[in-house]
């Protein structure tokens, strides 16, 4: 002991770790000949197209108009976006009656915002979105309270996109924790129909499967049995992200180790307490980047509901622009609708960034 | 269809009945044969450490009396209720056995309070202002109160079993089951997690330990029971066994943990 005492007395120095030298912004672009040719290609494409693009999307553009014609020949024709806007929101939904609509938009963002913070994740926030859902789709029929009654056909734009997006993720998602676990079951029967379910719809373009939702399931079910095809669009959405969600959430589930469920065992907590308590919370931790990617593919794969007559966003967009009065301004309106899914997206990602954070800062030191 | 009679509570046991009773005990790993006919009784109150060389079977022992494994012959009793496929029986046996496993298996994603709690609340139906009163009062008891707002992960190794201990204990088991509870610890940190469980002894609890821990056995235990190769080699009081084993096995394996 006694011969440390004179490294202990000794004035201890601080050291700080070098600090790696900076490379300046000329080194990084032409530093090397690979890197001076990348610059000057990617730099020349952009003097060649940034003047063009620039011009057609602000100098020569028309952003305030009633008139059609002042957009012949001109630059983008922003004007057509403003005119249209209510058309690409909310479709062919009646217009004096698309404050609902609107409050169904709200609705949605007031769900999502009470879903951010996960100290309030739990059975109450599960009833919460039934709540939401529910009054979303009694605003968007209507029918009572002198709410005229407006049949899904007539629905459109946004809040469609939103109601896809959020119904087959939302009903989606038990489903594939139902079939997580039973691909991951001893018993034969379960694990064999998990595979089966999930294999097959992977297996599937959902394009196939929304095919099969709209055309051949009303042939197969009994005439009398009218189901709507938004009901039939939404049930084919929702059985594609379970399945999808369901591999996500089996990797999750591979990654709690077996002590986890021993110990809840040991303790004599119930199968389904033990899943939903203990063992789920922590697969969806472990898995929250691939879950946020299945999340953003969805919402965007709501899009294809077109091929079947759903008057999505996107849906709406383009038949905004085939009204012969506007000189076609299709790239405007997809640009427009572009940004709208960019904003939802990109949303989406920032936010599992910030939730992966939370979660680290809180297991590991 | 199995008779489903009410499974008998401890309360009907006379006092002969031992807590847990192991009879002609076979278990197999597919084609492994891991336990081969083990008979051990353990009386209430009493301390069994259990030894032996990795592979042994010690500690698929210890998890057949709460039926984390299953034996495929022979008789386990915990209480007087039979460890069988009966699911009631096997609720029972779990109400009455708390485990402490080597790498703690806390709930990371909950505090060391909730680690505590949650399980009362969801295997008891304990109402939660309560659970969380016994769980602070069984952090107070492993000496770790300060520390209840923490999550596992920002534990020691060594405060890490001692939650896990308080754990088992909310549960107020009768009888506790400790696998190689040291073994995943550094060594600075055994210590306190064994004051924790003499402590416990003290107290009168049954236990059954398996460790390599001899100075615990030494001190605590009423019984050392021996495994090698599936089988019980030797089970004798901790003065004679450290200082008379009978089986030359015994002998082989101290020597080579004992120094």
């Amino acid at each position: 002991m006694t011969s440390t005492t004179s490294v202990v007395s000794a004035p201890i120095e601080v050291l700080r770790p070098p600090v790696a030298p900076r490379r300046s912004a000329f080194t990084l672009l032409f530093g090397d000949l690979a890197s001076a040719g990348i610059t000057v290609a990617t730099g020349g494409l952009l003097v060649l197209a940034a003047p063009k693009m620039l011009e057609w999307a602000i100098f020569d553009a028309v952003f305030v108009t009633d008139d059609p014609r002042a957009c012949q020949g001109a630059g983008a024709c922003w004007a057509f976006v403003a005119d249209k806007l209510r058309f690409i929101l909310f479709g062919v939904y009646p217009p004096e009656e698309q404050w609902r609509p609107l409050a169904v938009i709200g609705l949605i963002i007031a769900g999502v915002l009470m879903t951010l913070s996960p100290a309030l994740w739990g059975r109450r926030l599960v009833l919460g979105w039934g709540l939401i859902i529910g009054a979303m789709l009694a605003l968007m029929w209507g029918g009572f309270l002198r709410l005229a009654f407006v049949p899904t056909s007539s629905w459109g734009g946004l809040p469609v996109t939103l109601l896809l997006a959020v119904l087959s993720l939302g009903l989606g998602f038990p489903f594939a924790v139902l079939l997580a676990l039973g691909r991951r079951s001893a018993k034969p029967v379960a694990r064999v129909l998990s595979v089966f379910t999930i294999e097959i719809v992977r297996g599937l373009p959902l394009v196939g499967l929304l095919f099969v939702a709209s055309i051949l399931l009303p042939l197969l079910l009994p005439a009398d049995w009218t189901i709507d095809k938004l009901g039939r669009t939404v049930a084919a959405l929702t059985v594609f992200s379970a399945a999808y969600l369901a591999e996500v959430i089996r990797g999750g589930l591979q990654g709690v180790p077996a002590g986890q469920d021993e110990a809840a065992r040991a303790l004599g907590i119930p199968y389904w307490k033990t899943v939903w308590h203990i063992v789920l919370p922590q697969a969806i931790q472990k898995v929250i980047p691939p879950l946020t990617n299945t999340a953003i593919v969805m919402v965007k794969n709501t899009s294809l509901v077109m091929i079947v007559g759903v008057f999505d966003m996107l849906n709406a967009g383009r038949s905004a622009a085939t009204d012969p009065a506007w000189p076609a301004p299709y790239a405007e309106t997809y640009l427009f609708v572009a940004a709208a899914y960019f904003l939802i997206c990109y949303g989406i990602s920032r936010y599992s960034l910030w939730l992966e954070r939370r979660v680290r800062e809180r297991d590991y030191r | 269809m199995i008779e489903t009679s009410q499974p008998p509570r401890a309360a009907d046991m006379t006092q002969a009945e031992p807590a847990v009773r192991i009879e002609a005990v076979h278990k197999w790993y597919g084609a492994y044969h891991a336990l081969k006919g083990v008979n051990l009784d353990i009386r209430r109150g009493e301390r069994v450490v259990v030894c032996g060389p990795s592979g042994s079977g010690k500690s698929t022992l210890i998890r057949c009396v709460n039926r984390l494994e299953d034996h495929q012959s022979g008789h386990i009793v915990v209480n007087g209720v039979e460890l069988t496929g009966n699911l009631r029986n096997i609720d029972a046996v779990r109400r009455d056995v708390g485990m402490v496993f080597q790498h703690f298996n806390l709930f990371p994603h909950l505090s060391v309070l909730d680690n505590c709690a949650v399980p009362l609340v969801l295997a008891r139906r304990t109402p939660r202002a309560e659970a969380e009163a016994t769980a602070r009062h069984f952090l107070e008891r492993v000496r770790i109160p300060e520390q209840a707002h923490k999550f596992p992960g920002q534990l020691s190794g060594g405060q890490q079993q001692r939650v896990a201990i308080a754990r088992a204990l909310c549960m107020q088991p009768k009888i506790m089951l400790f696998d190689e509870p040291t073994s995943a610890l550094d060594p600075e940190m055994v210590k306190e997690v064994l004051d924790t469980m003499v402590a416990l002894a003290e107290e009168g609890m049954t236990m059954i330990v398996v460790t390599h821990e001899m100075g615990f056995a030494r001190r605590v235990a009423d019984r050392v029971v021996f495994m090698d190769q599936g089988e019980i080699v030797e089970s004798a009081p901790p003065e004679m066994f450290f200082a008379n084993p009978a089986s030359e096995r015994t002998r082989a394996f101290l020597s080579q943990i004992v120094h």
